[in-house]
């Protein structure tokens, strides 16, 4: 498949500015028809800007784009790449209310003849072969609100290839998604690669990349580093170019010393999410907590946080049975919780770093009336320290912070509510293996210093390397409850498959 | 990495290059600088008086319709609270049967019921706020008219109508109460807890309930707050024309609404500032002032003021736009 020499794509001495920092410095990118070209960093490295260039929602400051042949130079210009070149969102850009097919024709409808009225019947037509092609099998009547995160993926490709996309970006397309359903996209991507269609494919799974794969350009902070044939990596070797250093160990030493259960549940049920839910962490300890997209976990945490009511049992925090029926509930019994989605309800996007990481703890930095600004100021210069958030100021929105830092001002919020029952959901998705590692440090640290944590992770490796025991869950129940001894992948997945 | 601590604390250049308040403040300079040469009559004492005075009411309501809208809300009832504030102070206020105090609490006791009640319809019932204030908005203006009987109250007594028409110092009585109120409502969004929780209930509610802030107890101060500062206005209006009337306020909330939008008040919630809203607020009382003295009739005045509105958030979104 290498044969084919003739780039579609030719990205040269690419550089993008944003207020003073470079978020690319002279980037190269060269992109073979029908390849899978995966693009590697970590956050931060200028993945996601070098995307939003390709995909004209970006105007690069200075380089040069030779697309199908044809060198771009005028803003205008680059509109033609936002012709070729699609992308699939991390966050889904589809209409809920509307059908599937109106969603792939949305922009491009088709009318009868040339009047102003809408041709549903050859619209839904179209939309049916489409899906049949790529051997997607979905009713182009269904309305989208009605899919599966996976099925709406599949229907942004379908999208897509109604456009004619020569590329198609995919930017962490596994991260929500089942592992039956991570096979069929990966079909579909080689479906896509026989057409010629070529695949810019961002993951931080690195046995995904090897799985599919035909090339890899690795960036680092905002710097081209080397492109490829993934042949000729292998995951050490791939993380040394992605870090420039060599990470020995991915999970940090476990020490188990474990003291009093200092959070236990007992029954614990909310109608339609979970049911019959019981087990206890005790201090020092990590209970990772195991299972699919929608097995409940998510939910579980929601309700022990106060976020979500629950309908049955009871929480008891170091022996006592406790009423938490609101985050303030929960923080009083110190409970935090990072949520698995850190844009919707990890953090105040518009706010400053300052302002987010003190969110939950301002209460202890007050002077009379007011603020105490000195001692806001000195609590988060403290913990930018401590977890190492990268921020060019405090005052730095937290916006513009890479996935990673973002993580870390969640945590470093949760942390300044004192809590010593810590509940991390996929406190690690969506952020670069340097960053990973580095939170993998801090939870057990953490445990060390007594806490207990409760870690929610859809990683198997990343649930074995953490978790002193794991607790695995299936369609809303909890089906069993593992020794790090006892579990191995395999094994995890046999207790987590709906029977 | 420890030498950095210190560092980071102590630099504060707050990169907060707000370029819509500026150009505001620019905008506002350049039309009374081309107004008082165009007319000799802008710059003198009296017009200043009269523009300033004006804007207190419309600032005042602006001031409770900024937070409101910061915590990604919307008040549409200030203007009839407006009107029941003055009829009901005004029954009180009349030829000295009851001490000044009495009107003065009715009054603002009126304010803060309807701005709670605002909250809690909101918070506890879960009605949208554009219901909610648009159902109180009709209300307050029922319960105006049926408590005056549609009449206006007047004869009112001295000591009440020297709030309006008073002055300490040579600066009249309800240019010295915007101050007051000017500074409390800045140092209270920028400097208190409340002020911090305000902002981050608006940027991402889900976030700020996740971390453990009481949303609701936010709302409902807001919308209180509003409903008091509505209810100061209409008893400082109320004083100005010495009568108690049913029918004043009509449109008022719009704009106030207008003075903290083109303040820089991001109607999505999360942005805004007290000093952007007096400075539209400002710039809408300059504007009406202008068109008067230029004998502009006021049919006109309302479609400039409209297109205004539509002009400062227009420039604000170009702006940001530049910017990303």
């Amino acid at each position: 498949m290498s044969q084919k020499q003739n780039y579609i794509l030719e990205v040269q001495n690419l550089s993008k500015n944003f207020s003073g920092v470079k978020a690319l410095d002279q980037v190269q990118l060269k992109i073979r028809e029908g390849e899978v070209h995966a693009l590697m960093g970590e956050n931060g490295a200028g993945k996601s800007t070098l995307m939003k260039i390709l995909a004209g929602m970006l105007t690069p400051d200075s380089g040069e784009i030779v697309f199908e042949g044809t060198p771009l130079h005028s803003h205008r210009d680059l509109k033609i790449l936002s012709a070729g070149i699609a992308m699939i969102h991390q966050e889904m850009l589809l209409v809920p209310e509307l059908t599937v097919a109106q969603n792939i024709f949305l922009g491009k409808e088709i009318r009868r003849g040339k009047t102003w009225w809408l041709d549903d019947r050859s619209l839904n037509q179209k939309a049916t072969e489409l899906l049949a092609q790529v051997g997607i099998a979905l009713d182009a009547r269904t309305l989208m609100k009605n899919l599966s995160v996976a099925e709406m993926q599949m229907v942004e490709i379908v999208k897509a290839i109604s456009k004619n996309a020569k590329i198609i970006i995919m930017d962490e397309p596994t991260s929500a998604i089942s592992d039956k359903e991570v096979k069929s996209l990966f079909n579909i991507i080689a479906d896509l690669k026989a057409r010629g269609v070529a695949i810019i494919y961002i993951s931080h799974k690195m046995d995904e990349i090897f799985q599919i794969a035909d090339t890899i350009t690795v960036l680092r902070d905002g710097k081209y580093i080397q492109t490829k044939p993934a042949a000729e990596l292998n995951q050490d070797s791939l993380i040394s170019l992605m870090v420039g250093r060599e990470l020995d160990t991915m999970f940090p030493e476990h020490t188990e010393a474990k003291g009093n259960v200092l959070l236990s549940v007992q029954g614990l049920g909310r109608q339609g999410k979970f049911s019959d839910i019981n087990f206890e962490v005790s201090a020092g300890e990590v209970l990772g907590i195991a299972g699919l997209m929608g097995a409940g976990r998510t939910e579980i945490a929601r309700a022990i946080y106060g976020l979500d009511a629950i309908d049955t049992g009871n929480i008891f925090i170091r022996g006592q049975k406790a009423t938490i029926k609101s985050p303030q509930d929960a923080i009083k019994n110190r409970i935090g919780y990072v949520s698995e989605d850190r844009k919707a309800v990890g953090l105040v996007l518009g706010m400053s770093v300052k302002e987010n990481i003190t969110l939950a703890s301002i209460k202890k930095h007050k002077r009379g009336l007011f603020v105490d600004d000195a001692s806001e100021r000195t609590a988060v210069a403290n913990m930018i320290e401590a977890l190492r958030i990268k921020t060019p100021h405090p005052d730095q929105p937290v916006k513009n912070l890479s996935g990673g830092n973002q993580q870390k001002v969640v945590i470093a919020k949760v942390l300044l509510s004192s809590p010593e029952i810590i509940i991390l959901d996929e406190p690690t998705r969506g952020i670069d293996v340097g960053a990973k590692f580095e939170i993998y440090k801090l939870v057990k640290d953490l445990a060390a210093q007594g806490m207990a944590v409760i870690m929610i992770s859809s990683e198997l490796p990343e649930i074995l390397g953490m978790s002193d025991r794991i607790l695995i869950m299936a369609e809303g129940k909890q089906t069993a409850i593992l020794r790090k001894t006892e579990a191995t992948q395999e094994i995890i997945m046999q207790y987590a498959m709906p029977q | 990495m420890k030498d950095s601590i210190p560092n980071l604390a102590q630099n504060k250049p707050r990169v907060n290059l707000n370029i819509g308040k500026y150009g505001l403040l620019v905008a506002l300079l350049v039309l009374c600088t081309a107004l008082t040469i165009i007319t000799p009559k802008f710059l003198t004492l009296p017009n200043i008086m009269i523009i300033l005075t004006q804007v207190t009411i419309n600032a005042l309501l602006a001031f409770g319709v900024t937070f409101v809208i910061i915590t990604g809300g919307i008040d549409l009832s200030v203007g009839s609270v407006v009107a029941v504030t003055s009829v009901v102070t005004a029954t009180f206020a009349r030829a000295d049967n009851y001490p000044l105090v009495v009107p003065l609490a009715l009054g603002l006791l009126v304010g803060l019921a309807f701005g709670s009640l605002n909250g809690l319809a909101i918070t506890k019932g879960k009605v949208p706020a554009f219901i909610v204030t648009l159902g109180t908005m009709t209300i307050g203006r029922g319960l105006a008219l049926i408590l005056s009987k549609g009449r206006p109250i007047s004869n009112l007594s001295d000591s009440f109508n020297y709030i309006g028409s008073g002055n300490l110092l040579g600066i009249p009585l309800p240019i010295l109460i915007l101050i007051v109120v000017f500074i409390i409502c800045t140092l209270l969004l920028r400097k208190t807890i409340m002020g911090r929780y305000v902002y981050a209930v608006g940027g991402n509610e889900q976030a700020a309930r996740a971390s453990g802030i009481n949303v609701n107890q936010v709302k409902l101060f807001v919308y209180t707050l509003g409903g008091g500062l509505a209810a100061l206005a209409g008893i400082i209006l109320t004083s100005r024309i010495s009568t108690g009337q049913p029918n004043v306020g009509i449109g008022f909330e719009l704009s106030a609404i207008a003075a903290a939008i083109i303040g820089g008040t991001s109607t999505s919630g999360g942005v805004g500032t007290i000093t952007g809203t007096l400075l539209g607020a400002l710039l809408i009382g300059v504007i009406s002032n202008s068109l008067d003295l230029l004998n502009v009739s006021s049919y006109y005045q309302q479609v400039v003021m409209g297109l205004i509105i539509i002009g400062a958030v227009l420039l604000d979104s170009l702006n940001k736009n530049k910017r990303n």
